[in-house]
């Protein structure tokens, strides 16, 4: 395998690509007891239509979501059970487009890196297994409908975009996933789950040639391919569809998210200065410790819990921020003054340079944390670029880049507000 | 293992210091230890937000912003928790080691003074704090206590204990009540500040690379104003070993819910500084505690009652609740279930593989927590309330020597005082 030391981060990461497309990504991490493997595909919850052998295939909303959860199952029982049981934490998420199965473990790394590769490698599904799953996802998908902040997180992508499949659920509905059968999970899988489409990422005091053996060892030898297509639609126009939503639900004030829809992101080299400038402009408009957030919070118009950043996937992006208020439409209003405020007379020099250095600071935290560090591995890996040069990516980033970033994005017409309100007759005393 | 020092920089103030290089940041925080009660947990809630503010230095939180973000984008968090019987209420700090910073700063003295800058020097008016800044954060403590009512998953378990401790110390919320909140005024408010500052117990913690005497130096020079204090002990938290007469007592709540949420609280009768606790530990992680256990085996996976349900404990409190999210209609099956399990544990009816993953489990995820800079402030804390030196990686090691009759007992130990339901409006659920 291939040594990079990063020694600004003092980081060492090995890395590989197999001759099955699988790349490898091994950070070894001295001292740590724990060791950390992330193995991730280029798949989610938006990814409902695709080629399969020349033809356009359409799957339910929630698919993903769904096969992620009957991966664990294997012809001897449940991986779940099998990694527990030799002392490792298991678990694993569905996102727009990514789908992760990720454990640590303290001691039987190797065995239970080897039962990570196994038993997403093979699918194992019967009727019986997937009627099951319905009930327990069922539950899931009526928890997240009871969830304030997913509903409006929900409502405001909707609300932002016309056909991008980012706004359809991840988990579906108990009405989509009632049509996946056992046949679509395999077709899924055989389309997804390919080397050339996936990434391992392990963390930890480790042996890298350990895990390059077996992910040799285990995974199929042919490659697929790297470049499944999949139908996104059109690409979406810059104008939100709807300004404004509004919901009531059992909440104790309004809720709020604001989106600003921006272009597709880029994908290779370039993505990763993007997603940085993105950032950057987000904190420097709105972030802790922005002249704006200060003055929403004297206001009381936000709390500690406002927060955002910057989201993308395939296709698509947006600048989203949040939380609660008893005026969420005076939050907008007064972040879209601040931007058109920034966009005339631009940034301070001295705080941008200060919001630059706090961020590099979060970024060289997050390193401490093993699932933080494999994600924006793999993330960047999808994307094309290497996540371990963002110390010198932010070296060339400058003050005009996230003025004309704001000055961009964030318009009236690519502005979506989602308000979750309280019931009009909820009785708001907690005892 | 990394092994903690504890030092005592002056009567009443202690620092807790372990050194590793492992991590790119340094952890520092202080808390002051108080009675957890009822007529101050809001105040107690209130004053490190009040505090995080400003001080005279950086008058004002854009200014603290400021000054954070030049120090690479550290923090230094307003914290404040129940341990047990006591409220710990301070500040958690982290920032980047000055081994990947290229002007090497030398951020931990620059942190231990603002942490000192924080306590000691805070912007006052007329020798009070600003009384908008009390306005303000009275306001979002308001807010915080009703918004506990948005996520039904976290909402359920503070309900369940506080209605189940109704008459103990315990069942005081962190944050006070909606009442206690309301009515926080500047005076109370300013005289617990003096109170605290000059009387109460304070610890701090450090994890990083710095040496133990470079902490303390740092630390000697930012608390140099500090008042002398006495060293006086924390309130022992009361612990009922038994449920009470007339249990289980059943409490039924309606919200506008699509999922229903049923908690159960058990008495265990023995505490993080019992012997038998490493076995309680075990106990938990097969019946409720891992994906593994008994409750995600069956009431999950093969009855497909609910889609979580899973068992925790309250360590200083000798308490372990059972949580989970249950279609209202399954609310009794599930209960007898959640039950049927716990019987099957009394029972010593579960095999050395179930023992087996639920020791791996726990011993991997007490390890784990060495990992962490945050949840080893979190755990050194309590440790030492509950007057223990040691970390997760020493409760790991006990862990490997508990039998199963060890197990077994500690089962049999579990009472059961309380049941929570939280309901629909009209769910046909028979509330009590």
């Amino acid at each position: 395998m291939r040594e990079r030391n990063y020694t600004r981060l003092g980081e060492i990461v090995w890395t590989e690509k197999l001759a099955n497309g699988l790349q490898i990504f091994v950070v070894t991490k001295p001292e740590f007891a724990k060791t950390y493997a992330f193995f991730a595909v280029k798949y989610g919850g938006m990814d409902m239509r695709f080629e399969e052998d020349g033809q356009w295939r359409d799957t339910p909303a929630g698919v993903a979501h769904f096969l992620e959860h009957k991966m664990f199952d294997t012809e001897d029982g449940n991986a779940l059970q099998v990694l527990a049981a030799n002392g490792a934490q298991p678990n694993a998420f569905t996102g727009s487009d990514m789908t992760a199965y990720y454990f640590d473990s303290t001691e039987n790394f190797e065995e239970n890196l080897r039962t990570l590769l196994s038993f997403v490698s093979v699918p194992w599904f019967t009727r019986e297994s997937v009627d099951k799953e319905q009930g327990i996802i069922g539950q899931e998908i009526r928890m997240g409908e009871d969830d304030p902040s997913l509903r409006c997180y929900y409502d405001m992508l909707e609300a932002l975009y016309d056909h991008l499949p980012v706004r359809t659920s991840v988990a579906g509905t108990v009405e989509s996933i009632a049509d996946i059968t056992a046949d679509t999970l395999y077709a899924c899988h055989r389309t997804f789950y390919q080397p050339a489409n996936m990434c391992l990422c392990v963390v930890g005091d480790v042996d890298p040639n350990l895990v390059r053996r077996a992910a040799e060892e285990i995974l199929p030898r042919q490659s697929g391919r790297a470049d499944i297509p999949r139908d996104y639609g059109e690409p979406e126009e810059p104008r939100a569809v709807t300004p404004r939503r509004e919901r009531r639900m059992e909440v104790s004030m309004p809720l709020f998210m604001v989106g600003w829809k921006c272009d597709a992101p880029l994908e290779g080299p370039e993505s990763l200065r993007q997603e940085l400038i993105h950032d950057l402009a987000y904190e420097l408009l709105m972030g802790e410790s922005s002249p704006l957030y200060t003055r929403l919070y004297e206001q009381g118009l936000v709390n500690k819990n406002f927060g955002g950043g910057w989201d993308r996937v395939h296709g698509g992006a947006c600048f989203y921020a949040g939380g609660e208020s008893r005026d969420p439409d005076a939050v907008r209003d007064a972040i879209a003054e601040e931007a058109q405020r920034i966009g005339r007379e631009g940034l301070d020099e001295a705080f941008f340079q200060r919001t630059q250095r706090a961020l590099y600071g979060s970024r060289l935290r997050r390193l401490n944390s093993f699932d933080s560090v494999c994600i924006e591995l793999a993330t960047a890996y999808f994307y094309g670029s290497d996540y371990y040069t963002f110390a010198e990516c932010y070296d060339a980033i400058t003050k005009e880049d996230a003025e004309q970033c704001i000055r961009t994005c964030f318009t009236p017409e690519r502005t979506a507000l989602a308000v979750v309100l309280p019931l009009e007759d909820s009785d708001s005393g907690e005892e | 293992m990394i092994q903690a020092e504890r030092r005592e920089l002056q009567p009443g103030v202690f620092l807790t210091a372990l050194r590793t290089r492992k991590f790119k940041t340094g952890c520092l925080s202080l808390h002051f230890i108080a009675p957890l009660d009822p007529a101050t947990a809001s105040i107690h809630a209130l004053l490190p937000q009040v505090l995080h503010r400003g001080t005279e230095a950086c008058p004002g939180m854009e200014q603290l912003s400021a000054l954070l973000d030049s120090y690479y984008g550290a923090y230094m968090e307003p914290s404040v928790r129940k341990v047990g019987d006591c409220q710990c209420l301070g500040f958690v700090g982290s920032f980047v080691d000055d081994a990947y910073l290229p002007d090497k700063p030398r951020l931990l003295e620059k942190m231990a003074d603002l942490l000192g800058d924080l306590l000691l020097h805070p912007a006052t008016r007329n020798g009070r704090f600003y009384s908008e800044w009390l306005e303000g954060e009275r306001d979002n403590l308001l807010d915080r206590i009703l918004a506990q009512r948005n996520d039904k998953m976290t909402y359920a378990p503070l309900r369940l204990i506080r209605l189940m401790c109704q008459d103990e110390v315990y069942g005081v919320s962190n944050l006070g009540t909606e009442e206690t909140a309301k009515a926080v005024r500047m005076p109370q408010l300013f005289h617990t500040y003096q109170e605290l500052r000059e009387h109460a117990p304070i610890e701090i913690f450090y994890c990083g690379s710095a040496a133990a005497d470079r902490v303390e130096e740092a630390l000697r020079h930012s608390l140099r104003e500090l008042p002398a204090r006495r060293r006086d002990p924390w309130p022992e938290t009361a612990v009922l070993r038994h449920a009470p007469e007339g249990a289980p007592r059943e409490f039924t709540e309606r919200m506008d819910v699509l999922q229903g949420k049923l908690g159960m609280g058990f008495r265990t009768g023995i505490t993080v500084q019992d012997e038998e606790f490493p076995a309680l530990i075990l106990f938990n992680a097969v019946y409720g505690g891992t994906a593994s256990s008994k409750l995600f085996m069956n009431v999950r996976e093969r009855l497909s009652l609910c889609y979580y349900a899973s068992s925790g404990l309250h360590r200083h409190k000798g308490i372990m609740t059972v949580q989970s999210g249950v279609e209202f209609s399954n609310f009794q099956r599930a209960r007898d279930e959640i039950m049927a399990q716990l019987e099957a544990c009394r029972q010593g009816d579960f095999d050395e593989a179930e023992l087996h993953a639920a020791r791996r489990a726990m011993v991997n995820a007490l390890r784990g927590a060495t990992d962490s800079q945050l949840q080893m402030e979190d755990y050194y804390l309590g440790q030492t309330l509950a007057g223990l030196d040691y970390g997760p990686g020493e409760m790991a090691l006990l862990l490997e020597d508990v039998t199963r009759e060890q197990v077994i007992e500690a089962a049999r130990r579990v009472e059961l005082d309380s049941v929570y339901y939280l309901t629909g409006m009209e769910d046909g659920h028979e509330g009590t």
